[in-house]
């Protein structure tokens, strides 16, 4: 049966194929469509319409390069020209491009990011480490198929190692998957061989796959661009694992926030239980499976396995004590294996090659490759995915171009809520499950913030604690209170007012949260704390003991000053840009701040020509030198 | 549970138990206190949520809350030791840190479980910082007032309502430090609800909930 659908996907390729016109494929997964993608397909639609362009749109998911979006490329093969990645298409390059490119042949090399296939004319995107230092093994086909056809997936492969598996009794996948040593990506790296191992052998009957798509990690998206750019892979995962354990039944908990990636997983349900590929008697077997979706409401813990369980059953999501783990008595009580996306996702890859293919991939102990969403202070933003084992030095520097705007590197934050902030000393690291765990980060499900010398490390420490402390359910004490607690004392630090706070109490309240704690939630929520302590030791010291920031990050302690020197006579822009009129002219026509007006929003910096740089910034604030306000340069008007 | 007779050590004392019951049943069973709070006999899973019964078991590197473990033959157990009482003592102080000090007016004063745990802990009753929530009293239930902070949410008054309510009317809400005791709008009109309220405010370890005036006669 699989070979009928596999015969009708390839001929509807070849038909594509075939097809002389034109195509103009955009990227339209939510990071496309944030950045206009839908503008751009409008524009190139318009276009196409009013000059009678023959040329063909085709939507697929995200390729991963953020700071490329909305990405189209063009394949023009009459034009002599090889297949063209263009960055950046708003509306008005779409329009240029459908005129000069698909009706002239002009390509607009200007405009270009490279070829998409090796060519004697133009380079290749290949060329680029962001594209040729990733190993894409999960992500191989997304932003490379549409999404909303099945067809398409199949023609690539797609559910062939699963109708393989079918002839297979269950025990030998599960062999196949301990022995490649995949571990669970979304969160502590449990073997994903053994838990499936522990759902089979389970006495309990009417067993349950559940896919945790709840991404909650803020800055994370890898889960929802899988979904999104190529669902069917994930289902593929998901019927393997069924079989493997003997499920007739599985869930997607996947986030309300994520619509569209619900669209899309309901459409490729669909169209799988047309192709026979879900529902009963799958393939023309006597294997019955059905996955339906559960949209979660919008809490972090609700990630959290049991949480997560409580939360389909109709209850508040509250984690409760592990053991009984979800393999032995999970939703409504029965045997429940619950996988992150990327594992399910990295299950097909497994048993199309083998379980050996896998393990040459990636470091001993953490075969395979990681996918993370990069982001913050980096030239090229979005989703890398390369083999586990690379260095933090290779990911940050090379592959997404390093810290831009000149500044150096200063931390970066692995692993979401839950992670670390890890210093310089560990650019050389290579990162994998052990390596991350051992300096006291995580891989978590693969966030990664990458932060530049302007980051003050009490501050993100803070950022992240506000978030955990928020997204505590509030059951056990430590989480509740104690993370509470180690809040209001960063939040102090960073207002000044840490007189009363010291390194001890920090460290001691952060170690019993850690020990106390009754989930995964609590037990990492000071990890923030912990390494920045430990790897930023200066920045706590600065805070406490002289009240300054050393990144002169925190508001409350840095001032705004107007270096007298540097003024330049007569010029008035700091002044007219000054939002709450702090800045004042001194009698000698240069300018002054009010202190005491000053809102410290640092918009008379910015505007200060450069030729003069006369605006200082200093932290504490008192190093600011005073400047009286003359009388007669009292407010305007006021 | 099997009617198994066991032994297992605490604190170098031998003690008889039923195997598979909570080890800190068998130890409260046994004479040997250890500090809790959401334990409560019957309700299956357990909360373990007041973190506070820790204990530390051979062969384990962490303490563990003792309501979790079910006791098996030859467990040696240490009730006493510096991690054990650290954990416990934050997790009190944590708690108190959030509770209004008022056991003059307070209708547990004496059978209080937080008074009973800072004599055994050594631990003041008035902490250094201390955040109270308001309004300090909700009324808007129509058996029961609620005193925001007298309330540890151990959560038995919850579980109590669970197990004898079809439909529960008190939860959980709102989420992080803000997390408090909810009730469901519209129920609790009939005679046996009143039973169950009743059942809820001899659970509660703290005078956290107290039966409105009318409602206080049988
Ligand atoms: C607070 C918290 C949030 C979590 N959020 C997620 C999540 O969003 N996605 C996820 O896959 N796992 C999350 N986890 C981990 C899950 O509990 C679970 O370990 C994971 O889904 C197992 O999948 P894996 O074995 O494939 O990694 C979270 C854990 C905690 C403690």
């Amino acid at each position: 049966m699989y070979e009928a659908l596999k015969k009708e996907a390839l001929k509807r390729k070849r038909a594509f194929e075939e097809d002389p016109r034109p195509i103009i494929q955009i990227g339209m997964a939510t990071c496309g469509i944030a950045a206009g993608a839908l503008e751009t397909r409008a524009a190139f639609q318009q276009v196409l319409a009013e000059r009678q362009i023959p040329a063909r749109i085709r939507t697929v998911g995200c390729m991963g390069h953020c700071y490329a979006e909305p990405v189209v490329i063009i394949d023009h093969g009459a034009s002599g020209f090889p297949p063209i990645l263009y960055p950046e298409v708003n509306s008005g390059k779409a329009a240029m491009l459908a005129k000069l490119f698909l009706e002239n042949g002009d390509p607009r090399l200007e405009h270009i990011l490279g070829a998409t296939k090796e060519n004697d004319m133009i380079p290749s995107v290949m060329e680029f480490p962001r594209f040729n230092r990733e190993k894409r093994l999960v992500m191989e086909k997304c932003g490379h198929i549409d999404p909303e056809d099945i067809y398409d997936y199949i023609a690539g492969g797609g559910y062939a190692a699963f109708a393989k598996t079918l002839e297979r009794p269950g025990d030998t996948l599960i062999d196949e998957i301990q022995q490649s040593g995949l571990r669970g990506r979304g969160g502590a790296g449990f073997p994903t061989g053994l838990k499936w191992e522990l759902a089979r052998q389970s006495q309990g009957k009417e067993k349950i796959v559940i896919c945790n798509a709840d991404e909650g990690d803020p800055g994370a998206y890898m889960d929802r661009m899988l979904l999104e750019s190529n669902p069917h892979q994930v289902l593929e995962g998901m019927l393997i694992c069924a079989h493997a354990v003997g499920a007739g039944r599985g869930i997607v908990y996947v986030r309300a926030e994520y619509p569209l990636a619900v669209k899309t997983l309901e459409k490729a349900l669909h169209q799988a239980k047309e192709a026979r590929l879900l529902g009963n008697g799958i393939l023309g077997t006597s294997f019955d499976f059905h996955i339906d979706i559960f949209e979660g409401s919008g809490a972090f813990v609700c990630g959290e396995e049991t949480a997560l369980i409580h939360s389909i059953e109709g209850y508040r999501g509250m984690p409760r004590q592990r053991p009984p783990y979800p393999t032995e008595s999970g939703l409504f009580g029965k045997p429940t294996v619950i996988n992150n996306v990327k594992t399910l996702a990295t299950v097909p890859a497994i048993l199309e090659h083998g379980a050996q293919w896998f393990r040459g991939i990636g470091t001993k102990n953490s075969p395979g490759t990681a996918i993370f969403s990069i982001v913050g202070d980096v030239t090229h933003p979005g989703l890398v995915e390369i083999p586990m084992g690379v260095t933090l030095r290779t990911l940050i520097f090379d592959i997404c171009g390093g810290i831009p705007n000149k500044k150096g590197f200063k931390a970066v934050q692995i692993g979401g809520p839950s992670g670390g902030c890890l210093s310089e000393a560990f650019l050389d690291t290579p990162i994998d499950f052990d390596t991350l765990a051992e300096a006291g980060a995580m891989m978590g499900s693969g966030g990664m913030v990458v932060m530049n010398e302007d980051t003050c490390m009490v501050d993100v420490a803070r950022y992240f604690l506000d978030f955990t402390q928020k997204e505590s359910c509030g059951k056990c004490t430590f989480c509740r209170i104690g993370t509470h607690h180690l809040l209001a004392a960063l939040e102090q630090l960073t207002e000044g007012k840490g007189e009363s706070v010291d390194v001890n109490f920090l460290q001691r309240l952060s170690e019993d949260i850690r020990a106390g704690s009754l989930c995964g939630l609590g037990k990492t929520a000071p990890n923030p704390v912990l390494t920045s302590l430990k790897y930023f030791a200066n920045d706590y010291q600065a805070h406490m003991k002289e009240k300054r920031c050393p990144a002169m990050a925190c508001r409350p302690l840095v001032a705004f000053y107007i270096d007298l020197e540097k003024c330049a006579r007569g010029c008035d822009v700091c002044e007219g840009c000054c939002p709450v009129d702090a800045v004042f002219t001194t009698p000698n026509r240069k300018k002054g701040i009010d202190q005491s007006l000053c809102v410290k929003c640092g918009e008379c910096m910015t505007a200060c020509p450069p030729e003069y740089k006369a605006v200082m910034k200093v932290s504490p604030p008192h190093l600011a030198p005073v400047i009286e306000r003359p009388p007669q340069a009292a407010r305007k008007g006021k | 549970m099997s009617e198994n007779r066991i032994t297992i050590f605490v604190d170098g004392k031998a003690l008889k138990a039923r195997e598979g019951e909570p080890l800190l049943k068998a130890c409260l069973a046994g004479g040997i206190f250890i500090p809790n709070l959401c334990y409560m006999e019957g309700i299956d899973p357990l909360p373990v949520s007041c973190r506070l019964c820790f204990v530390a078991v051979e062969g384990r590197a962490q303490p563990v809350p003792s309501c979790s473990i079910p006791v098996r033959e030859g467990l040696v157990v240490h009730t006493d030791t510096p991690e054990v009482r650290r954990l416990q003592r934050q997790g009190l102080r944590l708690l108190l840190s959030t509770h209004h000090v008022e056991c003059a007016r307070c209708p547990a004063n004496r059978h209080c479980a937080l008074q009973d745990m800072t004599r055994f802990l050594k631990v003041g009753l008035k902490p250094k910082t201390v955040y109270l929530k308001a309004p300090p009293v909700r009324s808007e239930h129509p058996f029961l007032d609620y005193h925001v902070n007298r309330c540890v949410l151990c959560g038995r008054c919850v579980e109590i309502c669970k197990a004898r309510q079809d439909r529960p009317e008190l939860t959980f809400i709102k989420r992080g430090f803000d997390t408090t005791l909810g009730f469901f709008p519209g129920g609790a009109s009939n005679p046996q609800d009143l039973k169950t309220y009743r059942a809820c405010v001899e659970a509660c370890p703290v005078g956290a909930l107290v039966l409105k005036d009318s409602n206080k006669n049988p």
